[in-house]
């Protein structure tokens, strides 16, 4: 929206960095209790090793990428709806600072 | 005193105290919002099982109020969103969406306690007509457009109702609810009418056209009462009707996808309400004790967590104006408080542990599995990740984290924060303390959620869709915010048939303008052809020779002659 540089304590690269590094810790540390873990499961696809894992992954990068497809069919511009096409965000924007 | 507010029905308090705000105005008014939730609650605690308020309606025998267990956890939960919501309003001073809200609870309450179907409709057509009001409260053109189709759509769902209820009591001449098959076309009536306020597939669009429209407070009643009306009379007509176990997976698996590339985040909201929902069908389809417990703990949760978020983005669209993800982003360092309790939304919405998803939404899937439907289950783990995905992660990120958009505003006020802050206590006590829930539950619950592979399991899934998250984002295949809007099934009804209408119009047009040419056009060709031969002189005008007339007769002659030999024969 502006030029100005970010600041903030959750943009400094050095926090994003350490925020990765644990999520990707953590990760991990899933993964391989899965194999320490003995799960108890009702179908034969859990005892795939970290099951829930691959899903999850494999699942949200396929919702993402249809989702960004259907975009090409389903898109239109903000105004597509109004009759009268008189209204923006910006006009429409009521803000309150009390 | 107790006698006297158990002479009258519980939802009545409602409608005194909408009645009593057309003459009060100020703090005593904001007052009223919140004392009425709180003073009709605590009656509702001293109010037995059983059938009350019998009265009697064209020969048919009705009953007002029908308390046991299932109907008052709805009433619980929603005298808890009528005091959360209150809370949360208490700043406004607009009169008519103060009235609205408690009028539209009342009716909610009157609803989920209505004994018989007249009774019930009587309430459904009362929750279409007080809602519409906070729809309108905007005041915008379209608000005011999205106001009417909701009210349209809400009043065709009463009709059916109506006229479903009435072919059901002319053939079984009973006016109770009760299990239904879908056998006849009164049940069909009556579970088509349910489903739009419950947001079927393709009956759904009501709730994403109309909710995101409605101001900051006033979306917080909406996604509280309507679909979970819907919901509490699905369980108590339809339970373990296979068809709704297909229906709710298709609710929860296709919102996420709109969920992902939709920029409103309160449109956002309002998808993964209906994915949400899908769970809750499910559940009622698979039909056990079980499985109902777990839709209907999932409704309660459902109505504190999404609650919680559409605050926090009321809280957000009252400071910026808008909550438009395109333009948002940074929001953390000027709203942390807003930001810290919508995470907890956000992780009670995806089911971490210790958060109130966690408890109901596995009984569900549990039950699922059990039953054998092992695709289902698949399906709503695939929904489970996906909501994740799009209101676990999005929301806040896009909101209050993302690129700094450099807004700066001020936190949330204090009545805001306060009633937020309510909502996620009660996520994560009820999280972490389920049993405080399940002893709420319509039948008895013997389940605990927390053991090694639930807990486990449930991490591994959630870590790594946000790790999905992280990598399509650092690959740049994350879907950019837009400005736009997306085509879904409202579609049909703003786009298509205004289209297929002002065709027919211009075929029966052209039609008509034709039809008008052509008969101008004979009658004017024929006028001019009688005029050419009745000119002087002319074949019809001048004198012919008397030997013409004899030919011409004897002509005429021979030709009757002959027609009437070929008769003969």
């Amino acid at each position: 929206m502006n030029n100005h540089k970010p600041s903030g304590f959750f943009y400094q690269p050095n926090t994003i960095r350490w925020i990765l590094r644990i999520f990707y810790a953590l990760c991990v540390l899933l993964v391989l209790a899965d194999f320490i873990v003995h799960r108890h499961i009702l179908t034969n696809i859990e005892k795939i090793p970290a099951f829930y894992a691959l899903y999850g992954f494999v699942a949200c990068v396929i919702l993402v990428l249809i989702a960004s497809q259907m975009r090409k069919f389903l898109m239109r511009d903000e105004q597509y709806y109004d009759t009268d096409s008189s209204e923006s965000i910006t006009e429409k924007a009521e803000v309150n600072h009390d | 005193m107790t006698e006297l507010f158990l002479s009258f029905p519980p939802f009545l308090l409602f409608y005194i105290g909408a009645f009593a705000l057309v003459f009060l105005r100020g703090a005593v008014a904001s007052a009223v919002t919140i004392f009425i939730p709180v003073l009709s609650f605590v009656v509702l605690l001293y109010w037995p099982h059983g059938e009350f308020f019998n009265y009697s309606l064209m020969g048919m025998d009705l009953v007002l109020v029908k308390i046991d267990k299932l109907s008052l956890l709805f009433a619980y939960l929603f005298h808890l969103a009528a005091l959360i919501g209150g809370i949360y309003a208490l700043h406004v001073k607009d009169k008519v969406q103060q009235i609205a809200s408690l009028a539209y609870v009342g009716s909610g309450i009157g609803a989920v306690f209505a004994g018989d179907w007249i009774s019930l409709f009587i309430f459904w057509e009362l929750l279409a007509l007080t809602s519409v009001f906070l729809i309108w409260a905007s005041r915008t053109p379209s608000s005011y457009q999205s106001g009417m189709r909701y009210l349209v759509v809400q009043v065709l769902s009463g009709v059916l109702l109506f006229a479903g209820a009435l072919l059901l009591i002319h053939q079984t001449g009973s006016v109770e609810q009760g299990v239904l098959e879908l056998n006849s076309l009164s049940a069909w009536l009556i579970f088509i009418a349910i489903g739009i306020k419950c947001g079927f597939p393709f009956l759904h669009s009501w709730i994403t056209d109309a909710y995101p429209e409605s101001t900051p407070t006033g979306t917080v009643f909406l996604c509280a009462l309507t679909t979970k009306v819907a919901v509490y009379a699905l369980a108590r007509n339809f339970a373990g009707e296979e068809l709704l176990i297909t229906i709710g997976l298709v609710m929860a698996c296709f919102p996420i996808f709109y969920a992902v590339i939709e920029n409103d985040l309160r449109r956002v909201l309002a998808y993964s309400m209906i994915n949400q929902i899908g769970f809750m069908v499910c559940g009622i389809g698979i039909g056990t004790e079980m499985a109902i417990n777990g839709a209907v703990a999932h409704a309660f949760n459902d109505v504190i967590f999404k609650g919680l978020l559409m605050m926090s983005m009321g809280a957000v669209l009252y400071r910026v104006g808008h909550v438009n993800g395109s333009h948002l982003g940074g929001l953390y360092k000027s709203m942390p408080k807003t930001t810290v309790l919508c995470i907890v939304g956000a992780a009670s919405i995806s089911a971490f542990p210790l958060f109130s998803g966690f408890v109901s939404k596995s009984i569900i899937m549990l039950e699922m599995l059990e039953a054998g439907h092992t695709v289902g289950w698949l399906l709503l783990l695939f929904a489970a990740a996906g909501v994740f995905h799009h209101a676990g992660i999005k929301i806040p990120f896009f909101a209050f984290f993302a690129h700094d958009s450099g807004l700066s505003v001020k936190e949330a006020p204090i009545n805001m924060v306060v009633a937020m802050g309510i909502g996620a206590s009660l996520c994560i006590l009820i999280g972490s303390y389920p049993s405080i829930l399940y002893s709420l539950l319509p039948f008895p619950m013997d389940y605990s959620p927390y053991d090694v592979t639930h807990v486990l399991t449930q991490l591994q899934l959630l870590f790594f869709s946000a790790l999905a998250f992280v990598w399509l984002n650092m690959k740049g295949l994350y879907p950019p915010e837009l400005p736009s809007v997306n085509i879904d099934a409202d579609w049909l009804y703003r786009r298509l048939a205004p289209a297929v209408i002002v065709w027919i119009k211009e075929v029966v047009e052209k039609g008509y303008t034709l039809v008008i040419r052509l008969t101008s056009y004979t009658t004017s060709a024929g006028i001019k052809w009688l005029a050419r031969y009745s000119e002087p002189q002319s074949l019809l005008a001048r004198g012919w020779a008397i030997h013409f007339m004899l030919i011409a007769l004897m002509l005429m002659m021979i030709i009757v002659l002959l027609f009437n030999y070929l008769r003969q024969i």
